[in-house]
């Protein structure tokens, strides 16, 4: 790791004044610190959002659910609020990465950096989520721009993700064995009427599956989604999953969710 | 005295030194005026180093100095050596080419050592390194083993013609075609035995320092064998004299044979450490020990197994190219020779066997022995032609075997091994009971209603341990003797410290050894401390490897305790005032028979340093001995595996549902630390056969070359284990034991794949069979 200034600014305002050439900003750091770490990352200032009062907690009214952007993946996880309102949602949370990865890792830290084989963009995008920054809100569906792309401006901080409650939703994830990153992961949600489906780690970004979303309205089951082929185009191929395994595993893992949600 | 000492699961002495962070490794050794290294290394897998302009490098902060190649060759430092010389099938030895410790004008691998820079701290030795640069003239890389003998392949080395290394062959050719012409059936299988990357939860580290005030070095370094790491450095590398040469491996996290040999880095520090007149550290990060810790395993194997018409073998004829990467490291020319190819009888009496093997030199990390080093590949090449022999010709597979074992001993294989002991009807006889294989149907079934496959897959697995009868060992090329060595010392009041050429990098020698010397010595085991890892300490040692600690590093010690308790007899005779002939020695006291005369151990001990009434025309004074063993043949522990799977055909991911392991490794000091060592040795054997696949690009770039692509077995992925032993001794050592480390990694990849193709219905699948591959075969013989 090379050398770098560390700041710890109090408010969001400051946080965004210290954003300038080479800072970056640090939400746990889950995927900094590593790049760092093997000096592919050498920024000039780390600017730790941790100590920034207000951007950590969650709250439910029942309609919405809105977690705060340094909120914890295992606060989600265990959270009794979350568990109620959307329960797919901490069960998502439990499944990213390993125990100290959850520790340290936040929710706005990985939808500002949208790994492309995260779990919480699947869950933005199924929930109809609106992340609110310092300067204003983006909705989920205009947010995510592909890999490692968001439409966040430069000096931009996630200071909280708002999400949709739905009638019922689940999320499934079919793990990369090494990494334990989503090879594929299928979150389904039904909001009674409509039904949104995003699919992460099998392409360039979180992407909805439109075909699916239809059929599901139309029939929440899983023999809606079992026969849906999903196209190869696009989609990622490594050592670990050809697109063609992986456009596989998207169908399964899509009736798998349904199967989950609704039980 | 309580209960036997021998047998019991004693608590590790170890592991509160570990688990309260106060182990001693190779890393938390910071000596005065410490300086650090970072090693310049080769991007590209092959190419000519054109120049390297370290200018900027130099200037640096906190640079001490940067040495390359040029300087390793003015200063007449040698290659690294290789310890085992195979000859070849027309008589010639096998090609040795240079190993440079730093790079002479090309590189070979991605890691390949290019140059060495020394700093204050580490952080500037390694930004020193990214600025060292290096114009490479880059070359075509071959990395696959089975292409590197090909015309127009590109050449590694000049003194190896087609990349080849040697072509050996063990066996009657003859004999053998003739056996397969006369066959009633054949069996063949085109079979890979995927890379692996050893991974030891400690990287390497060396720390290298040479003192002015008597021209000597001592190298800190994490070794399995700091003997022979010294004997190797100094002989042939540095051509220093051993006596100003120490090397220290105190606690070390982990080997798996990674930590065997002699590398670049150990010889690079030792010697800048005298340049810079300052000690010099090494300490490798994870990234570099994907790079360049040696690999393992890398053959591909045509293997045939001929049978008359009930199954019973008639020959067996097996053709590999193993993969020894960019150069030959210390012991990589045994490994898929001696320690492979002679295992090829596996428990069965095949009345003849060849056996041919082409070594290749690719542009790869170099391989050497890994955690069963030549017998898990050869078990694989056994276990899996037995088992599609036994479903070609509708036999059940346990009863194909059983036709088959080795049932009278000492046995002689048609591939130069002598077993002399085993019982392997009964190894198989209790892993079906164990692992309830009568109820498998019934498991199948239930498998079956909810949509799932399942397989059931034997290995019954033989491994040849308690390396090595130095004179057959040297028959067969070995550059060392492959004995070990003891000392006993007794102190003035009777405690004992016992010093070992084995090395414990997690074995637990500290408790299994205690336990053989307070048994021999009836005495409490808090009153006996083992020390290892140190020349300065330690007589002599050969390490720690091939399962050969108790087998040959215990017997060493029960031959200096023999002494011990000899010499104490002639002190108890003269001060009981008996005749030698009468005094008898147990559970910690001797005794006159037929009286009541008695003298404790300790007392006798006390006696040796407190001479007063001694027979000094006889003994000289003080109890200390030493002895050096070398054994009188190989051990030979095996066993039988069962591993049950299912398999979701949906998503191809494997689930090991039940797997049973019954293994007989002779005579069990601590049965605690056997299970230990097997679930350790099934793990890593699982991790060879579902997760681990190390892969380089066409270029001879490493793609695994992090935990987020290389899939370690975790433990989610492995199932509770059910283990048993059944004991046949040893017939060649006093404690009657054969070695339980690698067992585990022998047997399971074979027992695993064997039950995975046999839930999926196929032949043959390659490992790891990751769920990607496992879908893909499924696919595969739906669309055949």
């Amino acid at each position: 790791m090379h050398a770098f200034k560390y700041h710890r600014p109090s408010s969001v305002n400051d946080a965004a004044a210290l954003v300038k050439g080479e800072a970056k900003l640090l939400a746990g750091g889950q995927t900094l610190v590593q790049t760092m770490k093997l000096r592919l990352a050498s920024p000039s200032d780390i600017i730790d959002l941790g100590t920034i009062k207000d951007l950590a907690g969650i709250k439910s009214d029942g309609k919405t659910l809105s977690i705060g952007a340094m909120t914890r993946h295992a606060d989600v996880a265990h959270s009794a609020e979350v568990k109620k309102a959307i329960p797919a949602l901490a069960a998502l949370a439990a499944m990213i990465g390993d125990r100290q990865v959850r520790a340290m890792g936040t929710i706005g830290g990985s939808v500002a950096n949208n790994d492309p084989a995260a779990d919480y963009p699947a869950a933005l995008l199924a929930l109809n989520a609106t992340i609110t920054t310092n300067k204003g809100k983006h909705e989920a569906d205009k947010f995510f721009k592909g890999m490692f792309t968001t439409a966040l401006a430069a000096d931009e901080i996630i200071t909280g993700v708002s999400f949709q409650v739905p009638r019922r939703a689940a999320y499934t994830k079919f793990k990369n064995p090494a990494s334990r990153f989503a090879i594929v992961g299928v979150f389904v949600a039904d909001f009674g009427g409509s039904v949104r489906v995003a699919v992460t780690g099998a392409g360039a970004g979180v992407f909805r599956q439109a075909d699916m979303e239809k059929a599901l309205a139309a029939k929440f089951a899983p023999e809606s989604v079992a026969n849906i082929k999903v196209k190869q185009d696009g989609l990622n191929s490594d050592m670990h999953a050809s697109a063609e395994y992986r456009a596989h595993l998207v169908t399964v893992m899509a009736k798998r969710a349904v199967e989950a949600a609704l039980k | 005295m309580g209960a036997p000492l021998i047998g019991a699961r004693v608590e590790r002495k170890e592991d509160y030194r570990f688990l309260t962070g106060a182990g001693q490794y190779t890393d938390d050794v910071e000596l005065p005026r410490q300086s650090y290294a970072a090693f310049v290394r080769s991007p590209h897998a092959h190419a000519v180093i054109k120049k390297i302009s370290m200018v900027k490098a130099k200037a640096s902060a906190g640079v001490l100095a940067i040495y390359t190649g040029e300087d390793f060759a003015a200063a007449k430092l040698g290659g690294l050596p290789c310890g085992w010389l195979i000859t070849d099938v027309n008589g010639q030895p096998m090609k040795e080419p240079p190993h440079p410790c730093l790079a002479q004008g090309k590189v070979r691998y991605v890691g390949d050592q290019v140059a060495i820079v020394v700093a204050e701290t580490q952080a500037q030795a390694r930004d020193a390194a990214e600025l060292v640069e290096v114009d490479y003239e880059v070359l075509p890389a071959v990395v696959d083993g089975s292409k590197a003998t090909a015309k127009d392949a590109p050449q590694l080395h000049e003194g190896a013609p087609d990349n080849t290394c040697y072509v050996w062959a063990i066996g009657d050719k003859a004999a053998t075609d003739a056996a397969f012409a006369k066959a009633a059936h054949v069996t063949r299988l085109d079979l890979i035995n995927n890379r692996l990357i050893p991974n030891a939860i400690e990287p390497r580290v060396a720390n290298g320092s040479y003192s002015r005030a008597d021209d000597s070095y001592t190298l800190y370094v994490a070794s399995q064998n700091p003997h022979v790491e010294r004997l190797l450095m100094t002989a042939f590398v540095m051509g220093l004299p051993e006596h100003k040469v120490r090397v220290v491996s105190q606690d070390v996290g982990g080997g798996f044979g990674s930590k065997i040999y002699l590398y670049a880095e150990d010889v690079a520090v030792t010697w800048a450490s005298k340049q810079v007149n300052r000690p010099v550290k090494w300490t490798s990060d994870r990234s570099e020990a994907f790079l360049t810790d040696a690999h393992g395993r890398d053959h591909h194997t045509i293997a045939e197994l001929a049978m008359d018409k009930d199954g019973h073998f008639l020959g067996m004829r097996v053709k590999t190219t193993a993969n020894v990467g960019a150069y030959l490291s210390t012991f990589a020319s045994c490994v898929p020779t001696i320690l492979y190819a002679t295992l090829l009888a596996g428990q069965y009496k095949t009345p003849v066997i060849h056996c041919e093997v082409t070594a290749v030199f690719t542009n790869t990390t170099p391989v050497d022995a890994y955690r069963g080093a030549g017998r898990p590949e050869a078990t694989y090449v056994v276990e899996r032609l037995v088992e599609t022999a036994a479903r070609e010709m509708k036999i059940d597979p346990a009863d194909i075997r059983r036709r088959n074992f080795i049932t009278a001993f000492p046995y002689q294989t048609p591939v130069a091994l002598m077993y002399d002991i085993g019982d392997y009807n009964a190894t198989m006889d209790a892993a079906q009971k164990l692992g309830d294989v009568a109820g498998y149907p019934a498991r199948k079934k239930a498998s079956e209603a909810k949509g799932k496959l399942r397989g059931l897959g034997y290995a019954a697995y033989i491994e040849a341990c308690g390396i090595a009868p130095s004179a057959v060992a040297g028959a067969l090329g070995a550059r060392a003797g492959l004995f070990e060595a003891g000392e006993v010392r007794v102190h003035p009041t009777g405690s004992v410290t016992v010093f070992t050429g084995s090395h414990s990098h997690g074995q637990g020698h500290e408790t299994t050894f205690a336990q053989v010397v307070a048994d021999r010595l009836g005495m409490p085991i808090e009153n006996v401390d083992i020390v290892h890892g140190d020349t300065s300490k330690v007589l002599f040692g050969m390490g720690t490897y091939g399962s050969r600690s108790i087998a040959v590093g215990g017997t060493a010690i029960v031959k200096a305790l023999d002494k011990v308790i000899a010499k104490g007899k002639k002190i108890a005779a003269h001060l009981m005032e008996a005749a030698e002939s009468d005094v008898v020695f147990e559970n910690g006291a001797y005794t006159v028979a037929g009286t009541d005369k008695k003298k404790m151990f300790g007392e006798v001990a006390f006696a040796a340093y407190v001479p007063h009434n001694y027979p000094h025309d006889k003994l000289e004074p003080g109890l200390n001995e030493n002895a050096f063993y070398d054994p009188a043949n190989f051990t030979f522990p095996a066993g039988t595996y069962v591993c049950e799977v299912e398999v979701d055909p949906e998503t191809g991911v494997v689930k090991i549902e039940k797997f049973t392991a019954v293994d007989d490794f002779g005579n069990i000091i601590n049965p605690m630390i056997v299970e230990g060592q097997v679930h350790g040795g099934l793990t890593q054997g699982i991790g060879q056969a579902l997760t681990e696949g190390c892969q380089y690009d066409a270029s001879g770039q490493l793609l695994t070359g992090s935990f987020m692509d290389y899939c370690l077995p975790r433990a989610s992925d492995v199932p509770f284990y059910q283990v048993d032993t059944r004991v046949t001794a040893c017939t060649h050592n006093p404690l009657g034991v054969k070695g339980c480390g690698e067992a585990g990694a022998i047997g399971a990849p074979a027992a695993l794949m064997n039950a995975i193709t046999d839930a999926l219905g196929v032949k043959d699948m390659p490992m790891p069979a990751t769920p990607q591959t496992v879908w893909r075969t499924l696919k595969n013989k739906k669309a055949a």
